[in-house]
């Protein structure tokens, strides 16, 4: 999912940068000292979450979880990812410097998204089972709309990246796919054990 | 991915590129983001094969000045070429050949065109040097020293709180992975591509939030209890010295030239 340095034009960069930048300021202001301890901890385990590797046939796949980081984070999505991506370049090597605006955002925008369309669902739903439905939908879509971004991206700095933009939507369909049933899991666990999970960051 | 080229991850500690002492950690942790970033930012612009070239170079030299530890620097410059790779294969055949122009190969059909080519090694050189250049500068010094160098170049205190957080319980919450993955073991669960892994990799997943989750209000209440009204106290009180002085004019000049090559 990451992009590398490199590989987008300047105009997309900014444009991923200024973009990223205003759901940076968004979160951060929605997000307040007393939650800090909550999201930072919730960002260190998908972070950790990120790296698990799931066998799909011949090849594996890493978890992203984006949609699963809407539903709990919200807004503090933005801010939360940009750090763990900000952590990956650093130390790890993975992205890039000028592409960590539009990486962000190709991530984040999704989960916020989650977070609106499939989190009131999810709190409505009478029974884990609905819950977890509703977070199937969620994951899928969150991996399937950051999908289409990355594409986007590559599409948008250059007719030479159509194909490589096509060849990501068509490889990331069994991430999709598998991303819908962990995080429908996920959500059916937590709405068992812990309900009141769901309600933590309730936005007036 | 074969196993030799993927982070192990789940540790943070391990993931810190050990090194011996060297000149580059003697310098302000800031001038050392700021340095990475002017680099970064002179690289991904350029369009020319000399100063890209020149750029790799330089990389690599910063990396052996940092004395990175080879084999784990290695494997993950390849660990992101591997990420590219399929771009730099495709580009050649998705770039139309200019009119008048033999194409470099032909197969199956399909021609490959040499502008094709030459933009894929571009992507290549600048996507490498910016990686070695961000772990040699700032990959070297801790996470902590980084948030705070981050603080004191005016970035906002909560996001830079945020970092603090992350990076103390990465490693906390790593280890809570690894238990739950032994007991798993312990009962004999194999991946596979079925909906029974999905199952419980999302049940996995679910309970390392909750216990997340009920780490995170006893963390508040400690901080609570000891007086936390909001902000950390940042006590690096960094001074520019001479060296840091010297070393940024030096790599300004760099840069200037640098940019300067695509013109040549």
């Amino acid at each position: 999912m990451h992009i590398v340095d490199g590989a987008l034009a300047p105009q997309v960069l900014i444009g991923g940068a200024i973009l990223a930048l205003a759901g940076v300021a968004v979160g951060l202001k929605k997000l307040d000292y007393d939650h800090l301890p909550l999201v930072g901890v919730l960002s260190a385990a998908f972070f950790v979450a990120s790296y698990i590797h799931l066998p799909v046939g011949f090849s594996s796949v890493h978890l992203i979880l984006n949609g699963l980081i809407g539903v709990a984070l919200g807004w503090a999505a933005f801010p939360a990812l940009l750090v763990a991506l900000i952590l990956q370049a650093v130390f790890f090597g993975f992205g890039g410097f000028l592409v960590l605006g539009v990486n962000t955002f190709n991530i984040a925008l999704p989960a916020v998204l989650v977070w609106y369309l499939c989190r009131p669902g999810i709190i409505r739903s009478k029974t884990p089972r609905g819950a977890a439905i509703w977070g199937g939908i969620g994951g899928a879509l969150s991996v399937a709309l950051t999908t289409f971004m990355v594409a986007g991206s590559l599409a948008l700095s250059g007719d030479a990246f159509w194909l490589a933009a096509k060849a990501t939507l068509v490889a990331h369909i069994p991430i999709i796919v598998v991303e819908g049933f962990v995080t429908a899991a996920a959500i059916m666990l937590i709405a068992r054990v812990r309900p009141d999970f769901l309600h933590p960051l309730e936005d007036e | 991915m074969p196993q030799a080229l993927e982070h192990s991850g789940t540790s943070w500690k391990g993931q810190q590129l050990k090194h011996k002492p060297s000149l580059i950690d003697r310098l302000d942790p800031r001038l050392r983001i700021l340095a990475a970033a002017g680099f970064a930012s002179v690289v991904v612009l350029s369009h020319s094969f000399i100063p890209l070239i020149s750029g790799l170079l330089l990389a690599l030299s910063m990396a052996v000045l940092a004395k990175l530890a080879l084999k784990r620097t290695l494997r993950r410059v390849i660990a992101m070429d591997m990420f590219m790779i399929f771009l730099i294969i495709m580009l050649p055949f998705t770039t139309p050949v200019p009119a008048g122009e033999q194409p470099m190969l032909q197969l199956a059909g399909l021609s490959a065109s040499w502008a094709g080519l030459l933009h894929a090694l571009q992507i290549t050189l600048k996507g490498n040097a910016v990686i070695l250049i961000m772990l040699s500068l700032v990959g070297t010094m801790t996470a902590t020293t980084l948030g705070h160098a981050m603080a004191s170049l005016r970035v906002p205190a909560k996001l830079v709180h945020l970092l603090l957080f992350t990076v103390r319980y990465m490693d906390v919450i790593g280890q809570e992975y690894k238990r739950m993955r032994r007991a798993m073991q312990a009962r004999a669960f194999v991946m596979g591509t079925n909906r029974h892994t999905w199952r419980a990799i999302g049940y996995l997943v679910g309970m390392l939030l909750i216990h997340s989750l009920e780490r995170s209000e006893r963390i508040l209440a400690a901080m609570k209890c000891r007086g936390f009204n909001g902000r950390f106290y940042l006590l690096d009180n960094w001074q520019l010295q001479r060296l840091d002085y010297q070393c940024g004019l030096g790599w300004l000049l760099i840069l200037t030239l640098l940019t300067g090559a695509n013109w040549l």
